[in-house]
């Protein structure tokens, strides 16, 4: 036999017990939503996992209401350290379910297990324990004394990161004394369901988080909504634009964290192990349906030989198959769309002459999936340098020095990430100096940390998501004049029990008691 | 067995340096090999060691890391009785099951060379034939602070009475002063001192004592420098200083000896040595050395453990899946 040949460790799904049917989580409870629910299924096999609710004009509306209703009555008036308690208390329920939710997470996106497990769901508790500690530290925020809320926020995510993009968008949300409309996207909203639950548990008043599911006119619904202050969206560059259209002249404020083209640069003296890592890491995490994906390797060209030789061996090694098995290092495409997607642009890409090489990989009968594939001879006018592919496909192009490195990694419309991989400190500091991208990683990539902002450049969106510059997104200064008359809501001196603030807390309970016993 | 000759290994020394393995042509060529990330090497090794190793695989893994393992005893201590029942231990590692593997080979000081050798009898012989080797420790082990000529001796020692394996220390200090040259020569000198009188020659094995080069570019200078040398073998450790063998070192070595084999066509083997005590940490290796240097290193020619109390562990493991219970320490024996 051969030892590579490693057994099948698939993880359990029993731990998972979900529901048939999953409505709208509106006002602390589910309910049904009036649009034609939609099938959610494992690009894995294709198999139906659970029908969805999908939430018209009105549920939208409903869901509004019940946030202003609670960001009026209940949340605006609880003080910091009564909403961080609660947000300390969802990152701990979190981390007890996490394994349910890294299943539920693979399942739905089809994601490998080890990446859910080892890194989606301990970020999401690590995001809500980083804004917990936010929450009564708001003055330091850097927006001056008792920043305000803004008030309801819609929040529109994708499916490359389910649950850990709805902690991105949700945690610093409430921290700030917002309340959340969140829309999931069509294909993953699995996870966000069951976050849900996770609320009821967390007996979250009603209506300070509301999850509404359905499909791109839900999202537009939402957005366009006159009771949203606040829109907040992560996914494609030409969604992003027409969010931007469709509320300009409102005073909603805006952040938008879109699409990318990362170069990853390797300098000649870089730890070539360790930058092979980091070249597979930046492109084959999550079957390369990462935003910030260094999907463009730029590659100094006295190496390039030996990287693209040592790269394809390395890429020979993946495990590609099923997401639950604990040794699979590439699960399924999320989505028939986007696998089709995948295979036009790399068509695209053979046929403007560059030179196409994928892993040997057996495909799976059913599902989605695509193999790592790395395209070489690839010019800086070819397609595939140019747009974002959101794919397990790499570019690789070379350059000759640092100066034309730069130049080239900056050439794109995008400018989210970045990598730069030498062993020269100096070089790194220089380099990274002049990239006009959000985040530069040196000698690592596709590493995240809540106190640490993301964001792009140009067609990559505008704001910052995480660390304290990720509050100001969600906060505005306080009126001039009252910064230092008023107390601060966000103090300790308004501190009351949470109990008190308003007598919804009460119907959250029961919701949680009637779910505890189904655990 | 027998390693590579020494003429060849010079003269490849020679070609791959383009120039006489002096410090200053030796400094240039470790030198010019692209550095080691630290952070990056570990999140690699890190990432191996979260594969999920079950079922019918560990049962293949645990057979092969008995077959893999050099029974050591390196003690004050040792004495022929010691010496005598480690060698019964490795024949017959579990005396309750008659399919055990046999280990690859016992591991002890020069002196004890003639008892293991003695007390093995017919079972002494190359691994590949399921027969066990004796390795012995040479050249001032563990610290090498000794003049070559001792160290000669000691190699030439142990090889006359039968040591099929020499595990030699480098000298640090030298390294560490970046005499390079010298530490090659003692090296190539040894190797030397590995051949018996009909030709063919002890495989060499060289500690580089991880442990007190510190850091991973000099675990990676320290592999290539030992490798054009003429070692067989790279081993992490003696055992004697902490840290011994970790799962970052052992991965840095075996991509050297990966890079080696690409560059040169030559497999040359990797022992990481001390500290591997249980069977989980051991399967963590040969998933290393699968995924790096490739499954054909997982022979005793090209990788060993140095251990001792990991075989107890790997037995239980072995008798829990052969019979869904777990026993305890009074179930396999002590050697």
């Amino acid at each position: 036999m051969s030892f590579l040949e490693y057994a099948p460790a698939p993880e359990s799904r029993a731990i998972l017990s979900l529901r048939d049917h999953y409505g709208l989580f509106i006002d602390g409870e589910f309910v049904d939503g009036r649009g034609t629910p939609f099938q959610t299924i494992s690009p894995a096999t294709e198999e139906r996992i659970a029908e969805i609710a999908n939430a018209n004009e009105a549920d939208v509306a409903d869901a509004v209401a019940a946030a202003r209703r609670a960001y009026d009555r209940t949340w605006s008036r609880m003080s910091g350290r009564d909403r961080g308690k609660y947000l300390f208390r969802i990152a701990r329920l979190v981390q007890e379910r996490a394994r349910e939710l890294a299943v539920a997470e693979s399942l739905d996106n089809g994601k490998p297990i080890k990446e859910s497990r080892d890194v989606d769901v301990p970020l999401v508790a690590a995001w809500f324990f980083y804004y917990a500690g936010w929450a009564d530290k708001l003055d330091h925020a850097g927006l001056g004394a008792n920043p305000r809320a803004l008030g309801v926020a819609a929040q529109v995510i994708p499916w490359n990161f389910p649950l850990l993009m709805l902690a991105w968008k949700i945690a610093p949300a409430l921290a700030a004394g917002n309340t959340v409309v969140l829309k999931p996207a069509e294909t993953t909203p699995l996870s966000a369901l069951i976050f849900a639950e996770i609320l009821q548990q967390a007996e979250l008043p009603p209506g300070v988080v509301n999850i509404i599911t359905g499909a791109g006119d839900t999202g537009a619904a939402l957005v366009s909504h006159e009771g949203v202050d606040k829109v907040a969206f992560t996914g494609s560059t030409a969604v992003g634009r027409a969010i931007a259209k469709q509320v300009a002249g409102t005073d909603k404020k805006v952040t938008l964290e879109l699409g990318g083209k990362a170069a990853n640069i390797v300098f000649d003296d870089a730890p070539i192990d360790q930058a092979i890592e980091g070249i597979v890491n930046g492109i084959f995490f999550n079957q390369g349906h990462v935003c910030c994906a260094g999907s463009r390797l730029l590659v100094q060209e006295n190496i390039h030989d030996e990287v693209v030789e040592r790269l394809k061996l390395r890429l020979s090694t993946l495990r590609l198959g099923d997401p639950l098995d604990k040794n699979t290092d590439i699960g399924a495409i999320n989505s028939r769309e986007q696998l089709e997607r995948i295979r036009e642009l790399s068509d695209v890409g053979v046929a403007e002459g560059a030179e196409r090489w994928s892993a040997p990989c057996e495909i799976p009968e059913n599902g989605f999936w695509y193999a790592p594939t790395i395209f070489t001879n690839v010019q800086t006018s070819s397609r595939i340098a140019r747009e974002e592919i959101f794919g397990p496909v790499l570019s690789v192009l070379t350059f000759r020095t640092p100066g034309e490195a730069i130049a080239k990694a900056n050439n794109t419309p995008y400018g989210l990430s970045a990598g730069i991989w030498t062993d020269k400190g100096s070089r790194i500091l220089a380099v990274a100096d002049q990239l006009r991208a959000g985040v530069v990683w040196a000698n690592t990539f596709n590493r995240f940390d809540p106190s640490s902002p993301f964001g792009g450049y140009k067609e990559s969106g505008y704001g910052r998501e995480g660390g304290r510059h990720g509050l100001a997104a969600y906060l505005s200064p306080a009126p001039i004049g009252q910064a230092a008359t008023r107390p601060s809501l966000a103090g300790p001196a308004t501190t009351k029990p949470i109990e008190s603030a308003d007598a919804a807390p009460k119907r959250a309970r029961r919701a949680a008691t009637t779910k505890g016993s189904k655990r | 067995m027998s390693g590579t000759s020494l003429v060849t290994a010079r003269e490849r020394a020679l070609a791959v340096l383009g120039g006489e393995p002096d410090d200053a042509t030796l400094r240039r060529y470790l030198h010019g090999i692209a550095g080691v990330d630290a952070v990056g090497l570990e999140q690699r090794a890190a990432a191996l060691g979260t594969r999920s190793i079950k079922t019918t695989s560990k049962r293949w893994a645990l057979d092969r890391i008995i077959s893999l393992i050099d029974l050591t005893t390196l003690e004050g201590a040792d004495t022929p009785g010691k010496v005598r029942s480690l060698v019964a231990k490795a024949v017959n590692p579990d005396p309750a099951d008659a399919t055990t593997p046999r280990v690859a080979a016992v591991c002890v000081y020069g002196d004890m060379v003639p008892y293991a050798v003695d007390a093995l009898g017919g079972a002494h012989g190359d691994p590949d034939d399921g027969l066990i080797s004796v390795a012995a420790v040479a050249t001032a082990f563990p610290s090498g602070r000794s003049s070559l000529e001792i160290k000669l001796a000691d190699t030439a020692e142990a090889v006359e009475a039968g040591a099929d394996e020499i595990d030699m220390v480098i000298d640090r200090g030298a390294f560490l002063a970046g005499r390079y040259g010298q530490v090659f020569d003692q090296i190539a000198a040894v190797k030397e001192a590995c051949r018996r009188p009909d030709g063919t020659s002890a495989s060499l094995k060289v500690i580089l004592e991880t442990g007190e080069l510190v850091t991973y570019d000099n675990v990676r200078r320290a592999s290539w420098l030992s490798i054009l040398a003429g070692g067989d073998f790279i081993k992490t450790s003696t055992g004697k200083v902490q840290p011994a063998a970790t799962l970052p070192v052992t991965l840095l070595m075996l991509e050297v000896v990966r890079d080696w084999h690409l560059m040169t066509g030559q497999r040359i083997g990797v022992k990481p040595a001390g500290g591997i005590r249980a069977s989980k940490d051991a399967i963590k290796y040969l998933v290393t050395v699968a995924e790096t240097a490739g499954e054909e290193w997982l022979q005793p020619h090209l990788f060993r453990f140095g251990a001792s109390s990991l075989l107890n562990d790997v037995l239980l493991q072995r008798q829990k899946m052969t019979t869904g219970h777990y026993s305890g320490p009074d179930y396999v024996t002590i050697d």
